[in-house]
């Protein structure tokens, strides 16, 4: 029940932005992140965004499973 | 975004696994890892972790499932709301199924009580809206990741002056009940991949307590394949006395220490820290929500006179214990017998992400 998915902010208005997800587009309740802005990514849980996800944090943590690759398979 | 494919690279995946494989063999002994959230125990399921780990490496499933651990007596409260006058339900899908000792919301739907599914607390919201004359009632079950909407729409109702709009609070809390879990005897917990999107709301910090007082190292884990066994490797070095025993933020793209202050804030406005009762573990000290007095207009348990007190589960069913990670599903009898995703006995088979519907649908 805590299944919650990045999408991309398109367009936004008030406290309500619009994403998409594979081509699909919804209505999104924002008014539980700060500073959203369209282009952004947030984590969407039954229609809230409840984070922004940040780009990176992502990288650093792809980075680091890089390291364990070329540590352990050469 | 393009570099998340990149958390399934296949590279990593094999990297990670015989990292994994080369440190348990330096532990040697038997190590107790146990997935909190329901959301992880599915991800391990469909990506056939547990098949990739050694031997010793046992992974238990926890009681982060909010709908298998919500009690008879929350789903009979409920039946009792739908069959009052000009009542109308508003429910995520997953609760409409789960039997109690009086029959199900399902049952109640077949003999005319007006229950409507759907995938956001705000549809409740507008269903009250649509319908000035009927007395709306959101079934909020769900843990701190839920819990910041209904407060939200709570809010909404207050400030929109929608007075025909209540909310029927299960709302549970995960640190406490993981903390019920340590200081259960029959249990030896090594290490704990914490919930990531739970956390995304409330942060590492509650998690501190568990390497501070009891030696257990905890990992806020993504949910792709990559992230889970990476947490399972932190989690085994520090076990393995390579790696300070702390929290660890595996999920950082999502998860920062202090949490979403701007939900927090809003849960504590709305909500009262109250104790709650879990089904098969019993009242846990602190771990569920419940409306505060100043929004007691919309707290459907005043309004209804709801008395939210135990009854016992189906006989034969082992949920309970499942649920506390004593027993996997296929100690239980019924499992994929009586019990199957189409009839459900209990609510672990009736959830999408209950460990027996979990275990029922990829490892069988
Ligand atoms: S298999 Fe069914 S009856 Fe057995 S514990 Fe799981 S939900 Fe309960």
């Amino acid at each position: 029940m805590c299944l919650a998915v990045p999408m991309k902010i398109k367009k936004k208005k008030g406290n309500i932005a619009t994403v998409s997800l594979g081509g699909v587009e919804r209505n999104i309740d924002i008014s539980l992140v700060e500073n959203v802005r369209v282009g952004d990514y947030v984590i969407v849980h039954a229609g809230f965004a409840i984070q922004k996800l940040r780009k990176s944090d992502a990288k650093a943590t792809l980075k680091l499973l890089n390291e364990i690759s070329n540590e352990t398979l050469g | 975004m393009k570099h998340l494919d990149e958390f399934r690279n296949s590279k990593h995946i094999t990297a990670i696994v015989s990292q994994i494989h080369s440190i348990s063999q330096i532990i040697g002994g038997q190590v107790n890892l146990m997935e909190v959230c329901g959301t992880h125990t599915m991800a391990i399921g469909r990506a056939g972790i547990r098949k990739m780990l050694p031997e010793n490496i046992n992974l238990i499933s926890g009681p982060g499932c909010p709908v298998c651990v919500t009690p008879n007596s929350y789903i009979d409260g409920a039946i009792k709301i739908a069959k009052a006058d000009k009542t109308r339900i508003v429910t995520f899908g997953d609760m409409y199924r789960v039997p109690s000792g009086n029959g199900s919301l399902e049952k109640a739907a077949a003999q005319g009580a007006r229950i409507d599914i759907v995938y956001s607390p705000l549809d409740g919201l507008e269903i009250a809206k649509a319908n000035p004359h009927q007395d709306v009632i959101f079934l909020a079950v769900g843990f701190e990741t839920t819990a910041p909407l209904t407060a939200r729409i709570i809010r909404y109702a207050q400030d929109q002056k929608i007075n025909n709009f209540s909310v029927f609070s299960c709302h549970k809390l995960i640190p406490p009940a993981m903390e019920a879990l340590v200081n259960d005897l029959n249990h030896t917990i090594h290490g704990f991949i914490c919930p990531g999107h739970v956390s995304v709301i409330i942060g590492s910090r509650p998690y501190e307590i568990f390497p501070r007082e009891y030696g257990i190292g905890c990992v806020i884990s993504g949910f792709e394949i990559t992230d889970i066994l990476h947490s399972i490797l932190i989690l085994l070095e520090m076990i393995a006395g390579k790696r300070k025993v702390s929290v660890e933020i595996q999920y950082s793209r999502c998860v920062q220490r202090d949490g979403n202050t701007l939900a927090l804030n809003l849960m504590k406005d709305v909500f009262d820290v109250v104790d709650a009762e879990w089904r098969g573990i019993g009242v846990i000290k602190s771990s569920g929500l419940e409306v505060t007095e100043k929004y007691s207009k919309y707290n459907s348990a005043c309004r209804f006179e709801i008395d939210k007190k135990g009854l016992s589960d189906k006989k034969g069913c082992i949920c309970g214990q499942i649920l506390k990670g004593l027993k996997k599903p296929y100690n239980c009898r019924l499992f994929a017998k009586q019990c199957t995703p189409e009839h459900p006995v209990g609510p672990c088979m009736v959830s999408s992400e209950g460990t027996c519907a979990a275990y029922y649908a990829y490892e069988r």
